[in-house]
């Protein structure tokens, strides 16, 4: 209990100092003005969500291989936390958009796929919760997910392809993009910061899981005897 | 493992020929949805060309993700699964027997439907017939691919008829996007192919059959 309260601390600290770096350590940008300071909790949150399907991905595999109960409680506490970051991130773009690109929305690659990664992953949890059995249900429910996450690459390509009106990616992007170095710093920091709430929340998630499998575990065999 | 599967695939086609219900069914479904979407805007003929293609996808793909649910039911309601899983020495023979079964389900049904679309819609099928062909061989594929791996996941599930396509059709994004991008280019008034899309397609069947041979007997337990 000290522990938890201890890390929770720690990681709402982290949280304040990024928020801190976002809003008054980096620079404005030149463009965007003000609105620009959410990118550092839209993209941190992106990637924190891909780190989350990541290692959920792992889990599914090594559930595969080894059937053994805690990978796919992992697998459903990382595919749960990856989920509500890329909500966040779903519902800052918008945000973001609205006043920069004049609309909510639009179907260009990476807001797109965003959003099929978003409904796999809760096909993914939604078909966890339409198998009974506990073994049954960890196995097909990894296998699924595996299918989806190397779906992810594939939707990523077809659409930057064929569907994009795109504005060049600026972090990683070709020549003439990138951030100014403060910028970077303050992404990356609060990239850290969002990975510590990951981890805190995974596996808060994770221990709840292991209770419920094992009483699950419990009433079956009363059940059965 | 080839003569397994050939044999395999002997008893999906039996199965089917015997009754056609499959057939005849999809085709019916997707002659539904094409009048359907021809309700919801006026098709004018340039319009029609620049629309045709997504709707003929997305009538494939709604009609595929109904066709592949008896896929696996079928075994597990007459409990014939294990004893499916027994007659094989690589399980990965049921699922290429299957997959290549539902190809050839779709790829008719799409054949029997292509005509009749193009007079509905107005659009010329005949001058670039080769490459359409080559563009539902590969999307099919893909569908099957996909389809037959999640319907035997389906199968385990509650709901299962909802579940399928719930499962299936996001993860059939990239097959969706190429096709009807190559498929809208041979339907263009100056057709020309894509080879883009195609080797786009190729990499996905790829891809996903090689995942299917690495996790297929996974998906056989029972």
């Amino acid at each position: 209990m000290k522990r938890h309260a201890l890390a929770s601390a720690v990681v709402f600290l982290l949280l304040g100092a990024a928020a801190y770096g976002a809003l008054f350590v980096a620079p404005t940008e030149k463009t965007m003005g003000t609105i620009q300071r959410i990118f550092y909790l839209h993209v941190s949150s992106a990637w924190t969500g891909l780190t989350a399907f990541f290692i959920c991905f792992l889990a599914n595999l090594t559930y595969v291989w080894r059937h053994e109960p805690r990978w796919d409680w992992l697998a459903v506490s990382t595919a749960e936390v990856g989920l509500v970051f890329t909500t966040v991130v779903l519902v800052t773009g918008p945000i973001w958009a609205h006043p920069v690109w004049g609309i909510w929305w639009t179907w260009d690659a990476r807001l797109t796929s965003t959003f099929v990664l978003w409904l796999l992953y809760t096909s993914y949890l939604l078909l966890r919760t339409l198998i009974e059995e506990p073994d049954r249900r960890a196995l097909f429910s990894a296998l699924f997910g595996i299918f989806a996450f190397i779906d992810v690459p594939l939707v990523f390509g077809s659409i930057r392809w064929w569907r994009t009106q795109h504005p060049q990616p600026v972090v990683m992007g070709g020549s003439g993009s990138g951030l100014e170095p403060t910028m970077w710093y303050v992404l990356l920091f609060s990239w850290g910061a969002m990975l510590s709430l990951m981890a805190l929340l995974v596996r808060a998630r994770f221990e709840f899981e292991a209770v419920r499998g094992e009483t699950d575990l419990v009433r079956r065999e009363a059940e059965g005897a | 493992m080839f003569s397994n599967t050939a044999v395999l695939l002997g008893k999906e086609l039996r199965t089917e020929f015997r009754s056609r219900e499959l057939l005849t069914t999809t085709v019916v479904f997707i002659l539904v949805v094409v009048v359907l979407f021809s309700f919801t805007f006026d098709a004018s003929s340039a319009e029609s060309r620049r629309f045709a293609a997504s709707l003929l996808w997305l009538a494939f793909l709604f009609a595929a993700s109904l066709m592949l649910q008896p896929c696996f039911l079928r075994e597990q309601s007459n409990d014939t699964l294990s004893a499916l899983r027994l007659s094989v020495r690589d399980p990965f023979a049921i699922f290429a027997a299957k997959l290549s079964a539902n190809t050839l389900f779709l790829l008719l049904t799409e054949l029997l439907m292509l005509p009749v679309f193009s007079i509905l819609f107005n659009v010329p099928v005949f001058p670039v017939f080769g490459q359409l062909v080559l563009v539902l061989f590969l999307g099919s594929l893909g569908v099957s691919i996909a389809g037959t791996a999640l319907s035997a996941i389906s199968a385990q599930a509650r709901m299962r008829e909802l579940l399928l396509p719930l499962l299936l059709l996001p993860l059939l994004t990239p097959v969706l996007v190429a096709s009807t991008r190559v498929t809208l280019a041979l339907l263009d008034t100056e057709p020309y192919m894509e080879w883009k899309g195609i080797g786009f397609l190729v990499v996905f069947d790829v891809v996903f059959l090689t995942a299917l041979w690495l996790f297929g007997e996974y998906l056989l337990e029972e």
